[in-house]
């Protein structure tokens, strides 16, 4: 009966705060568009993010008949390719996931799952998409100015970023960077609120160690966004300086044409400092979130209690406090102090531990666990696959020795994509399938789902997993074209080609999924209150969908941890937060008690 | 959020770490003491502490990587007055402005709290006045400099990086005194109007109207000033 002990039955305090005041909407503009509900809002930021996500899938198929068929497609010249790039993985990384984990799940459900009414302040939550949308507005537009969007790749590194002969040198890097900047402006609304609501507005019993493990991901990766996205707003306000005012922050002397430019004296690798101060506490806002909702995935559809909850939710926040000491492993290449390699190989390797450990509850919690194979859990256990394999591969480019030959080949491309791209993505669908019948009242299609699991899975193995192998061989990333070169075999091209394939057919795929996404809103079957039998508050509201305020005229009171399924003497394999004492097993069965 | 209300349960917690203990394995709250609004503006100025870092740093790193010598600030920040030549004189007047209207501020949240409204609106409009009058000899100094031919991509004195730091810094710094100014001169027009007495709800959040929106501002005031600190030993004082 230890589950039974983990909180039960011990007293419980009253409430500390008054109800909340709750701005209500008045008629269809402030229920459905100007919405203050964070419910509404977590849905027009997920939309948003997909939509804007699905342009840079769009990207994603143009770059691979680029490399794939070189010379087929002439729109595709260079210039275009370079730009592709960079939007592709720009959008992909802030505008998709940040967005759709934080802004998106974390509006939706950290208020159901913590037992409030709303987030905190509703109106700055309800800012904050409209300064997102704004921002996805801008970096669109920089589509339709002259010169295009910027071609800088991702990490928009000066000086090469704001010079002649970067695409998109015009007007395309500086709708990025203001765009960059109302993002961070718009993230930091949303930060604030997803941060105190998790620390002063959970309902009576729910501690922090009976937060499901979603909450803690979402909150452990915003605080570290609230962290790491000034450096890069910092990054960004001094590019734009440089670019517009002529300053030079990041501008060494620089000779273009045989002319010299006026700038001088700036240090490019401070803007490298400045990005990866972001950029790599960035990749774990993306992959906490993930690692929390796929703990929540596992547990319910294997009907198990999560293995090591304290463990899980320690290595969550240790992760999250050495992410910010290891960002210099992205310049291994940029020269920099021998010393300083040496000491952000050891604490990049450190950071191993912590995501082994949670590796390993993951599977202990599968262990044998009653596993309902269905799409949720297809996704989630194909996170896993997929973030061990991109995981491993870190642990090459970690090492100082190993990254040096192996950077900047297709080697680096497999491994991000695999570990931060494909993983956390994988969590993103297995979230929506898990969640969508609350936030809809009806299933998403199984056959569907299923169907959509197993072509994005094997397409995503089949076009990473060949790039690893290309890394190896020497390919370098962000080229347009590979042309002759002696290192490379022919049938290195012919890999190419079948990866541009496989990229097509998973991008397919994924039209099957918002196919079913519209579809199941009307069709789909109903899904009742809780069709996962699942124990988290968000299981628990009076109506489905939870309607304005969540909980109708009584908050939920929490006596136990998320945790609860198959607990030994219980009537049901799972007991949700909110009951008191599971009814014993004679009594839910109408046996006499003697 | 008012929670001041609700404080029963409180004093029986024990003193000291294993409070601080409690609190955080507690349910509700973590921070049993503050309300929303508070904790929110705490940790909004430590994500504002990291910018401020961020600009600080990067101007210390431009600062060594420049091959130009960096201008002396105590010669270029001097002024003549009266035929004497006096070093940092309009810095060290700013910063004396500024730390004043920090203790003007202070004075302001204590009136607050014992609902003296005529003397909290009056406190903080003395403060919000400093902070215009210290925008004021900003903008004072940016034209000085100007018209000596400081510019963000140049200056005469030697390093350019000495002009692009000194414009985004202290602009990005006076940029946040406008806005506490502006916030100053709402809050105390609110105090003013008794909407902190009667509870009035606010005009775009809709949520009740309270005495702690001073001292939520005060927070915001003190940190812009305590950058100012960092900035005058860091850039003007280096």
């Amino acid at each position: 009966m230890s589950e039974l002990a983990h909180g039960t039955g011990s007293h419980l305090p009253a409430a500390e705060v008054p109800e909340m005041e709750l701005p209500h909407p008045h008629g269809w503009w402030s229920t459905y568009v100007f919405s203050q509900d964070a419910k509404v809002i977590g849905i027009q930021y997920s939309f948003t993010a997909l939509a804007i996500g699905s342009v840079a899938l769009v990207l994603s198929w143009l770059m691979r008949l680029q490399l794939g068929f070189p010379g087929t497609f002439s729109f595709i010249d260079p210039q275009a390719y370079l730009q592709f790039i960079t939007m592709h993985g720009m959008i992909m990384v802030v505008y998709l996931l940040t967005a759709l984990f934080l802004g998106g799940f974390g509006n939706y459900l950290i208020p159901l799952m913590l037992g409030a009414r709303d987030m905190v302040f509703p109106f700055v939550n309800m800012l904050s998409y409209w300064v997102y949308l704004l921002a996805v507005l801008v970096l669109v537009a920089s589509f339709f100015v002259p010169g295009g969007p910027t071609g800088a790749g991702w990490t928009l590194y000066p000086p090469q970023a704001i010079l002649s002969g970067t695409p998109g040198r015009e007007w395309g890097i500086v709708l990025m960077l203001l765009s960059l900047c109302l993002f961070i402006v718009g993230f930091t609304m949303g930060g604030l609120n997803y941060v105190v609501t998790v620390l002063q507005a959970r309902t009576r019993g729910m501690t922090l160690m009976r937060m499901p493990l979603t909450i803690w991901g979402i909150f452990t990766a915003t605080v570290m966004a609230l962290l790491a996205f000034p450096a890069l707003f910092v990054g960004a306000v001094m590019m734009l300086l440089d670019r517009l005012l002529g300053t030079s922050f990041f501008m060494p002397t620089l000779v273009e044409m045989g002319q010299q430019l006026r700038y001088g004296g700036g240090s490019p690798i401070l803007f490298q400092h400045l990005f990866w101060f972001f950029g790599h506490p960035e990749v774990y806002i993306v992959a906490l979130p993930a690692f929390g909702i796929v703990s929540d995935l596992i547990s319910t559809h294997a009907r198990r209690n999560i293995f090591g909850y304290r463990m899980m939710v320690w290595a969550i926040v240790v992760i999250g406090a050495l992410s910010f000491v290891v960002w210099a492993h992205h310049m291994y290449v940029s020269g920099m102090n021998p010393w300083f390699g040496f000491f952000f190989a050891t604490t990049t390797l450190i950071i191993a531990i912590p995501t082994a450990i949670k590796v390993y509850n993951w599977l202990l919690t599968l262990w044998r666990g009653n596993i309902h194979l269905n799409t949720p859990m297809l996704f989630a256990l194909g996170f896993i696959v997929t973030f061990v394999n991109g995981g491993l591969t870190g642990l090459f480019l970690g090492n100082v020795v190993v990254d040096v030959p192996l950077s900047d080949t297709m080697f680096v491309v497999a491994h991000f994509h695999m570990v931060m791209g494909v993983a956390p993505v994988m969590v993103i669908f297995g979230g929506i399938y898990h969640w969508y019948p609350k936030v809809t009242g009806r299933m998403l299609g199984e056959t569907m789902g299923r169907i959509h699991f197993w072509i994005t899975f094997l397409g995503a193995y089949a076009i990473f997993f060949p790039m690893h192998y290309l890394g190896l061989l020497g390919m370098p990333r962000r080229y347009h074209e590979i042309g002759e070169t002696s290192f490379v075999p022919e049938s290195a091209h012919d890999l190419n080609a079948f990866i541009s394939v496989m990229a097509l057919v998973v991008g397919a795929a994924q039209i099957l999924f918002l196919f079913n996404l519209f579809w199941s809103l009307r069709r789909g079957r109903e899904a009742g209150p809780n069709p996962w039998r699942a124990t988290t508050l968000e299981w628990q509201t009076p109506e489905t969908p939870p309607g304005h305020g969540n909980w109708g005229r009584e908050l939920p009171v929490v006596y136990r941890w998320a945790y609860d399924y198959a607990v030994p003497g219980a009537a049901d394999d799972f007991v949700p937060q909110n009951q008191k004492l599971p009814p014993p097993l004679h009594v839910a069965r109408g046996e006499a008690t003697a | 959020m008012d929670t001041a209300q609700l404080e029963h349960g409180t004093a029986t917690r024990p003193q000291g770490w294993p409070g601080v203990v409690a609190d955080w394995s507690s349910d509700q709250r973590s921070f049993k003491g503050a309300s929303w609004g508070k904790v929110m503006m705490w940790i909004f100025l430590l994500s504002d502490t990291f910018i401020f870092s961020c600009f600080l740093l990067s101007y210390m790193t431009v600062r060594m990587s420049t091959t130009e010598p960096w201008p002396n600030p105590s010669e270029v920040f001097a002024l003549e007055i009266g035929g004497v030549h006096l070093p940092l004189i309009l810095i060290a007047i700013m910063t004396f402005v500024l730390i004043s209207s920090s203790g003007t501020m202070a004075m302001a949240v204590n009136c607050a709290y014992r609902r003296d409204r005529r003397k909290t609106a009056a406190l903080m409009l003395v403060t919000a006045l400093f902070g215009a009058l210290f925008v004021g000899m900003q903008a004072f100094e940016w034209s000085k400099l100007i018209h000596e031919g400081v510019r963000p991509w140049e200056n005469p004195f030697g390093a350019p990086q000495f002009g692009a730091a000194f414009f985004t810094i202290t602009g990005f710094h006076g940029t946040h005194v406008t806005i506490g100014v502006i916030i100053l001169l709402v809050v105390a027009w609110k105090v003013l109007r008794g909407e902190f007495d009667d509870q009035r709800p606010g005009f775009l959040t809709g949520r009740r109207g309270r005495y702690e929106m001073v001292e939520i501002a005060g927070l915001y005031w003190h940190f812009v000033d305590l950058v100012w600190v960092f900035i005058f030993a860091l850039f003007y004082l280096w």
